[in-house]
């Protein structure tokens, strides 16, 4: 019998992404997207439920499809993204539900929780690479942090609890690529981007393609615990925005927020209270133990900003892309499903 | 493990040379240059035993610490990269990050936050040289009429950490350090207004001004690099016994205030050593 997956944010980036790449797999039997809002992307074969994270819905979910395997993308990692209140619903509660769901289903032997660097934060006292058991410096103080600490340990919890299953947590470095909208990524797309004066973090990327990838990886390796995936090498943060042909815009050292934040008010810049002491101490962190397990990345830290530093170049020439493709999804549409079509036998 | 820039097509896109550690050869070898005549002709530093210093593989360099803003890291990290040709990373105070321009310009020139992850990486997984000073603020804190006598070697986290990547602990002593930038007494009220681990006032400052903070006197540097310490453990043990450790860290104490005394003998003069 294959694998039957329920699929978290399926109206996200990183849902849709998430179960295009899943819907390639012809082990698996059954892909249900979970989504408040349209799916993001065009599902092939994988069905959708507009539903919200309440405890009782998703219980009803997981019970009548018996589902072995969740893949947990809804997690909120950048404040700029939306609202303090949203951030705690969605990350803590929505998590927290999600797992007395799949307990109160019985089927569930795999939950994936694509989570984020920011647990370990960004203090002077830092190591130059955090390991998956390094603890934070300084105890957390922005909301998105707060709450992504407070929904690991709703996973930790839960993988203590239910030992035969296979709970897998990827904190992902600073992510870049061609789609992927972060507040990192709206900066470096200016002419200008923000940095605070006097400090030149090293900073770790990973591209949107080994993010997909090591959801994929982590889904049919089986392989359970936390692991960080980030490309290798660091690199300073005046040398990404070089890379991508940005200049620095120097933030006082002192209270930075409150010197861009016309610029943030006029949505030129995103400067999230997690952004700041980035951009001030940066983070590096340790990716040994996936690679371990057998995953191979695609691109370096480097590599990903140079990737991202390309996409924006093309973007600046021709224009936004993406509007040129609307007519592929209903000409593939045609393609399986109409009766003109002749195919071969045994397809 | 050393940084890997690869897979991101035939042309590599980095564009500076700066390592994971946030350090730069180009800065350093920046920073040398100007550095060249303090170290030649105004510290006139002149070192014994030397060749202790291993070429190739990890090694953690442990000294005394003095002078209230201390030139003996400078002068150390100078000396062993122009003689060797290998880089050495500077553990010290993670407070130097907290300093807008400084930090960059500490962290570029090969400084590292000491902690023990930082140290173990450096040393284990990628065998450089390391400089630390066991006295920590301590040492560089201390007044003048307590000059080369060691303060306490913290809680011995350095030999631990030598133990436990495995590499040898090679102590310098180091003379004229002391003299460069006398501490005549504390100011904790200025510390503590400009948050800063401790504020001295300094002969310098006394004579100079704010200019103190930057000149130090050019006391005659002279460096005795010790026979190195290997401990006989097994590496990568989660946990040495705290008796060993401590042991070993005091003899590595006593033998380099041996030297000290035994090089301050031989010093006919502070200015010509």
């Amino acid at each position: 019998m294959g694998r039957r997956v329920l699929v978290t944010g399926a109206d996200t980036f990183w849902g849709g992404r998430t179960i295009q790449v899943l819907e390639r797999d012809p082990e698996i039997d059954v892909i249900i997207g979970l989504g408040t809002q349209d799916p993001s992307v065009h599902l092939e074969r994988a069905e959708f439920v507009r539903a919200d994270q309440a405890y009782a819905i998703l219980s009803r979910i997981t019970r009548a499809t018996a589902v072995d395997t969740i893949v947990h993308t809804f997690l909120l990692v950048d404040s700029s993204l939306a609202p303090a209140k949203r951030i705690h619903e969605t990350n803590v509660i929505g998590t927290m539900n999600l797992l007395a769901a799949a307990e109160a289903s019985g089927t569930v032997r795999q939950v994936i929780v694509k989570s984020s660097g920011l647990v370990y934060g960004s203090s002077a006292q830092d190591p130059a690479t955090f390991d998956e058991g390094t603890a934070r410096s300084r105890a957390a103080k922005t909301d998105v942090e707060r709450s992504l600490i407070e929904a690991e340990g709703l996973v930790a919890d839960f993988a203590d609890e239910h030992p035969h299953a296979v709970v897998t947590v990827l904190r992902f470095a600073n992510v870049l690529g061609d789609d992927v909208v972060t507040s990192i990524s709206r900066n470096l797309s200016r002419p200008l981007t923000p940095a605070i004066f006097g400090f030149d973090p090293m900073l770790q990327f990973v591209h949107e393609h080994d993010v997909v990838r090591a959801m994929e990886f982590a889904f049919r390796s089986r392989a359970g615990g936390i692991f960080n995936v980030g490309g290798a090498g660091r690199l300073p943060w005046s040398e990404v925005a070089a890379i991508c042909g940005s200049r620095l815009l120097p933030l006082p050292p002192l209270r930075p927020e409150l010197a861009i934040a016309p610029l943030v008010r006029a949505g030129i810049f995103a400067f999230p209270p997690e952004l700041a002491p980035l951009l001030r101490y940066g983070r590096g962190m340790d990716t040994t133990r996936f690679s371990d397990t057998g995953f191979t990345y695609r691109y370096t830290s480097a590599g990903a900003v140079a990737a991202f530093a390309r996409h924006l170049r093309l973007r600046r020439s021709p224009g936004p892309a993406g509007e040129r493709y609307t007519c592929e999804h209903d000409v593939e549409e045609f393609f399986r499903r109409s009766h003109a079509v002749t195919r071969p036998p045994g397809l | 493990m050393r940084p890997l820039h690869l897979a991101a097509g035939p042309d590599d896109p980095r564009r500076s040379d700066v390592d994971e550690w946030g350090r730069s050869e180009r800065v350093r070898s920046l920073a040398r240059a100007i550095y060249r005549p303090v170290y030649a002709k105004w510290f006139r530093a002149e070192w014994e035993g030397m060749e202790r210093i291993p070429a190739s593989g990890g090694a953690l360099l442990v000294a005394n610490h003095a002078g209230a803003v201390p030139s003996d890291a400078p002068v150390v990290m100078h000396g062993v990269e122009e003689r060797l040709g290998r880089p050495v990373y500077g553990l010290a105070d993670y407070f130097f990050r907290t300093v807008p321009v400084v930090g960059t310009l500490w962290s570029r020139a090969g400084g590292v936050p000491a902690r023990p992850d930082n140290a173990y990486r450096l040393l284990h997984d990628q065998r450089q040289l390391a400089l630390v000073f066991p006295e920590g603020v301590k040492g560089a804190s201390k007044p003048y009429r307590e000059r080369y006598q060691l303060q306490r070697f913290g809680r011995g986290g350095f030999v631990e950490i030598a133990m436990r990547a495995g590499v040898p602990v090679i102590p310098v002593a180091i003379v004229g350090s002391e003299e460069t930038m006398p501490v005549l007494c504390q100011a904790p009220g200025i510390a503590r207004a400009l948050g800063l681990p401790y504020f001295p006032v300094t002969a310098n400052m006394v004579l100079m001004g704010p200019l103190g903070l930057f000149v130090p006197f050019p006391a005659k540097f002279r460096l005795r690099v010790l026979e190195p310490f290997v401990f006989d453990v097994p590496p990568d043990r989660d946990r040495y016994p705290k008796s060993r450790v401590m042991e070993e860290a005091e003899r590595i104490r006593s033998t380099l205030q041996g030297a000290i005394s035994d090089m301050l003998a031989d010093r006919r003069s502070i200015w010509f050593g």
